[in-house]
């Protein structure tokens, strides 16, 4: 028996919208019992994206698309009745019969991806396409969609699958640190930057070839040069104290004491003397 | 019980973004999804470049809408029934001034057929057949027979019109200025992009998108296609500049650097880079002195010898707000480094050159990549969208081949092949420019230059003058319209409002999937089935034409679009509906040649060169065919015969025999045959057009940073480039998934409203708070909009999608400028002045506006 899961690389996720959209069209209007009743035709986002827009600096802005989905086994701590149930393959279904009436699955699920059907009366949300699984499909329709396919979907205990071998690397998160047995994962969830423009302040020039050098109570743990705009830019740092040498033949060395938080630190510009 | 797929019929179709798979129960769509290759088709090329392979991706890129094409199919928006305005009586009062207020009534197939036929008689016989204007929407639905340059060609190239001519709208700079730079007047001043993929795999160290956002724009029909090359030329290590006054989709993916420079400031920028290489003497001087005309004239504009200003980056951050060291910084590193200038998908869909003097930037384009060697190895001009590993010599046509028709844009290959068996053409010399149109039926006469039937055939073609109506023709008293776009896709749509309730128009009918904007205008509305309901063929992204070998995908996917589902309603193809038109009308035959849209399907497979690959009952059971990639495939890269001066490598239509007076195939087809800075068909046409001189300049735009009195009133500059969550008007305003996308539309009380971007400074000074309504303004239109505050937007400018398909007129006055359109359609501010005088081509993104929050109505 398989068991299910998903890893998303983030580095490659373009924003779309493919695997929302592909949700509905498998859902919209199509009734899988007794995995799921169909979903109403707006406003449920059995996987959305939520958008993490991230000013580096005055120059450079990233976004880090992040489709979420409901998958968390939260959900069975709150159903008391059967209502949630894991399959034997992992996958987390609320039960579409026994769940009925049950608002309090909403709140239940730290993603937010859990919707409350009027017309059905219950609470739904990703079943990870099981009624395709089922029924010989490799992949749920989020990931068949996926242009750049950046979503790893497959059994978690087959050390030859994709998804083992994505997560193998130890790089891959949940997005909800405290998930108990998280099915989802990710590469590249936005971590802390440190930017800044370093500028000749003789002759009001970009610095370019600037080392720049960061270091922590060990010493120097990066350095770069700048880019022909006098730019740098370190990511993928742990939040904490450091410093930030500059260097350039012919101008004083500039050092910093910088505080670098959960997101984004900006030093600005450096002017070199 | 287990679901299965199995019981489920399945279908291949094409789309406007891609070939899909289609699966049907009860004759219902279960569902859509994006085709994936399989083992028998073409095997995936690969390019080896700087020790990395890139292998073609195994399923197609379809867009968001595509995705949602189900929704698309069961809209409730859709058109059901053939419809009639309650208070239009073709025997009595006809009421044109209620178009776009007074309801509509089903009515049947025979009673439309019987008013079309009645009045179109009426109106030929009173006026004339040039009483009859005619013109069908850009990328309606794909499939080279119902296509608008195919069926709606046909029939009325057969019945005789007056054609409107469509400019090249969505790259509007590059025909009106780089022909006069580069030439392609064959592709209507867009260059060819000839294995110019693994050419920048290879050899290119920087890319410089230059008002270009090529996730967005992708190159149209291939939609998401072309980011997984992007990514891969991250991990080679080019690094991407981005200039433009919105950080866009692709700088917020893949960006190192971002520019901002004002709306219409572009070419100051362009200016001090030429600065900085003339006196630092860091350009390609053999390549200048050798491959361009006239280097010494624009080099005494950019020096300020000819006008006494330096073109400094000094004097450029001053107009465009961007700080002289980073200008200085690009220009050095652009000239130090081996560089591609991406300025717009395809090769040219940029803001920049949709705006007051937009060709000036094109020219300016094309001249700083012959400054650096333009076609050597890793120089070019290439958006990164098109140019992969493809065999052009299996024949099949694209749309802008013509189809049924045997006419429009390039039917140079289709009809010796004998497909039509009849070729048509328009016997009425009588025509008219779209972006004239509205003036033209509300007040005669008009005069316009170059937009006239098909402009592809020369670059002087651009410069005739042009006059409707013609000396003895009809003044316009019909309108046929197949799609429904142009309230929304066209500059200062109010005129379009009031050109339908004006009394000159006699009769107007639509010819539409959805109950959209231009079909609550019209009188008649004749209900179009979409491409899921009909049988047709064509290849993915295939335009063929005007833009031939240029399709942004990574593979050649012809598709036989099988009809998967009947059609919805009294729906019907439009092909069927110009048959039913014909047959009424006594010239069935002459229209079909006797065959359904299926036969024609099946005669496009006939003469094309799939019979040497699979016969039709295989193709018809499969539905698709990947033309493979030939294993010794060499690529030879656009423009390095020319900058090797050899004649030229690629089956390029152009340029031809009537271009190169040598006939040595060497040459470009400028009349120099050089890439020139100083343009010589300028010089023949009017070299004291200060509006379009000689040498490109900077020329402040008639509506923006230097107009200082609007500015007062209207302090915001509005940019409003192509859309990336819908193809133009038509998948937005009807009920659709991608609506739900929140770049595209945000809910707000129950209503999903039209997304304005700002920056944080601009609303704070107007009290805005993201998600607020708002008033956007001007004196010529007002729109409502749901306000998103980013620091993606430079100061004093905002932004929106510039083709809304939901335009919602509050009140009984649409067509006023200060109606209220609930739907957002930003084209109802922008003007519709020409980007030059001599230059009758759209400028929306020189459009000033202002801003104040919106509680309700009084």
């Amino acid at each position: 028996m398989a068991r299910y899961g998903l890893v998303i690389d983030l580095d490659y996720c373009i924003g779309c919208y493919n695997c929302q959209i592909a949700c509905k069209d498998e859902h919209v209007g199509n009734e899988f019992a007794p995995v799921a009743k169909s979903q109403p035709t707006f406003d449920h986002f059995w996987v959305g994206i939520e958008e993490v827009e991230r000013n580096y600096s005055d120059s450079r802005i990233e976004v880090t698309y992040i489709p979420t989905l409901s998958q968390s086994k939260n959900l069975l701590d709150v159903a008391k009745d059967g209502e949630v149930y894991e399959r034997p393959d992992g996958i987390v279904i609320i039960d579409p019969e026994k769940a009925a009436g049950k608002k309090e699955l909403l709140d239940a699920c730290p993603s937010g991806r859990v919707y409350w059907n009027e017309e059905a009366n219950v609470a739904q949300k990703c079943t990870f396409c099981a009624h395709l699984l089922d029924s010989g499909w490799t992949e749920p329709r989020c990931v068949q969609s996926c242009p750049t396919s950046c979503m790893i979907f497959g059994d978690r205990d087959d050390p030859n699958s994709e998804i083992s071998k994505a997560l193998a690397n130890g790089t891959a998160q949940p997005y909800n640190p405290n998930e108990t047995d998280p099915s989802v994962h990710y590469i590249g969830l936005p971590s802390p930057v440190v930017s800044g423009t370093v500028i000749l302040g003789d002759c009001d020039e970009c610095a370019d070839g600037a080392v720049v050098t960061l270091l922590d109570k060990g010493g120097a743990i990066a350095n770069q040069s700048t880019d022909c705009f006098g730019d740098f830019l370190f990511k993928d740092l742990d939040v904490g104290k450091y410093k930030v040498k500059v260097e350039k033949d012919g101008y004083e060395s500039n050092i910093a004491e910088i505080e670098v938080e959960s997101d984004v630190t900006q030093l600005g510009d450096i002017i070199l003397h | 019980m287990t679901y299965s797929t199995e019981g489920e019929q399945r279908f291949v179709n094409c789309t406007l973004a891609g070939p899909v798979e289609v699966f049907v129960r009860d004759g219902k769509i279960v569902r859509v999804l994006p085709l994936e290759y399989k083992e028998d088709d073409a095997p995936p090329w690969t390019i080896e470049a700087r020790g990395k392979t890139f292998t073609r991706p195994g399923k197609v890129g379809i867009s968001c809408w595509v995705q949602g094409s189900k929704q698309m199919v069961y809209s409730k928006e859709r058109l059901l029934s053939p419809l009639k305005r309650v208070d239009f009586d073709p025997d009595g009062e006809r009421n044109p001034q209620n178009r776009g207020i007074s309801g509509y009534e089903e009515i049947s197939w025979d009673e439309a057929l019987d008013i079309f036929a009645k009045e179109t008689i009426r109106i030929r016989k009173k006026y004339g057949p040039s009483a009859v204007a005619v013109t069908g929407s850009s990328h309606d639905s794909w499939g080279n027979i119902g296509y608008r340059m195919s069926a709606l060609d046909r029939f009325w190239n057969i019945l005789g019109c007056t054609w409107i001519d469509h400019s090249p709208e969505s790259w509007e700079g590059f025909f009106w200025g780089a022909i006069h730079a580069w030439g392609f007047h064959w592709r209507l001043g867009q260059a060819p992009a000839y294995d110019l993929l693994e050419d920048t795999f290879k050899n290119t160290e920087m890319i410089v998108f230059w008002s270009s956002d090529p996730t967005t724009t992708s190159g149209d029909y291939a939609w998401n296609e072309t980011d997984a090359w992007r990514f891969h030329m991250k991990k080679l290590g080019i690094k991407f500049v981005f200039i433009d006054p919105f950080c866009n989709y692709t700088a917020v993916l893949d960006g190192d650097k971002w520019i901002k420079p004002k709306p219409g400031t572009d070419t100051t920028l362009a200016l001090a880079i030429a600065h900085t290489w003339m006196t630092e003497g860091t350009y390609d001087k053999e390549y200048v002195e050798t491959r361009t005309h006239g280097f010494e004239k624009w080099a005494d504009y950019v020096l300020g010898k000819e006008d006494g200003v330096a073109k400094t980056p000094k004097w450029a951050e001053e107009i465009s707000g961007v700080k002289a060291r980073d200008i200085l910084a690009l220009a050095r590193e652009w000239g130090a480094k081996t560089t591609t200038l991406a300025p717009g998908g395809r090769a040219g869909m940029s803001n920049a050159g949709r705006a007051a003097y937009g060709h000036e930037y094109t020219r300016m384009m094309v001249l700083l990549c012959a400054m650096q060697g333009l076609g050597k190895p890793g120089v070019n001009v290439y958006s990164t969208t098109g140019g992969a590993p493809a065999d052009w010599d299996f024949y099949f046509p694209g749309y802008a081949d013509g189809g049924i028709s045997g006419g429009s844009s390039g039917a140079i290959e289709l009809g010796p092949r004998g497909f039509p068996d009849k070729g048509t053409s328009s016997q009425i010399r009588q025509r008219v420019a779209r972006s004239v149109f509205p003036e033209a039926v509300m007040n005669p006469p008009v005069t316009w230059r170059g937009v006239y039937g098909y402009y592809g055939q020369s670059a002087e073609q651009q410069f005739t003058e042009c006059k409707f109506p013609f000396d003895g023709y009809s003044e316009i008293k019909m309108l046929f319209r197949q799609g429904s776009s142009y309230i929304g896709t066209m500059t200062d749509s109010n005129r379009w409002v009031n050109m339908y309730r004006h009394p000159n128009m006699e009769f107007a009918v639509n010819q539409t999937i959805y109950n959209e904007p231009e079909a609550r205008m019209a009188d008649l509305v004749f209900p179009v089935c979409t491409n899921f309901e009909r049988w047709d063929i064509g290849e993915w992204a295939r335009i063929s034409g005007y833009s031939r070998h240029l399709s942004p995908t990574n593979a050649r996917v012809i598709v036989l679009q099988q009809k998967c589902i009947e059609p919805l309603g009294e729906s019907k193809p439009d092909y069927e509906i110009f048959a039913m038109l014909a047959k009424k009308l006594g010239i069935e035959e002459r229209f079909t040649e006797g065959r359904t849209d299926f036969e024609w399907a099946k005669r496009m497979y006939e003469i094309s060169d799939l019979p040497k690959v699979t016969n039709w009952e295989d193709f018809r059971e499969k539905g698709y065919y990947v033309v493979p990639v030939p294993e010794d495939y060499v690529g030879k890269p656009a423009f390095r015969w020319f900058a090797e001066g050899r004649p030229k490598d690629t089956d390029d239509w152009g340029p031809g025999l009537k271009d190169n007076p040598t006939l040595d195939g060497k040459g470009l087809s400028t009349p120099t045959q050089k890439i020139e800075f100083e343009a010589q068909t300028l010089k023949r046409f009017d070299p004291n057009d200060e509006e379009r001189p000689l040498v490109p300049k900077y020329i402040p735009s008639w509506e923006g940073t230097e107009t200082e009195d609007l500015l007062k009133k209207y302090p915001l500059q509005l940019i409003t480039p192509h859309p990336r969550f819908t193809f133009h008007s038509q998948h937005d305003g009807k009920d659709l998934w991608n609506e739900e996308i929140p770049h595209q539309r945000r809910l707000k009380d129950g209503y999903r409203y039209t997304v304005m971007r700002m920056h944080p400074d601009d609303a704070a000074e107007r009290d805005l708070k993201d998600g607020d309504l708002a008033r956007v303004y001007n004196d010529r239109g007002t729109a409502l909009s749901i306000i998103t505050i980013t620091p993606r937007m430079v100061k004093g400018v905002i932004h929106s999608y510039g083709s809304g398909g939901g335009y919602d007129p509050q009140g009984d006055s649409p067509g006023d400028a200060d109606n209220i359109d609930r739907g957002g359609t930003m084209n109802l501010l922008t003007s519709s002045r020409w980007i030059s005088k001599n230059c009758p081509g759209m400028a929306p993104n020189s459009c000033l506006a202002e801003i104040e929050k919106w509680e309700g109505a009084e």
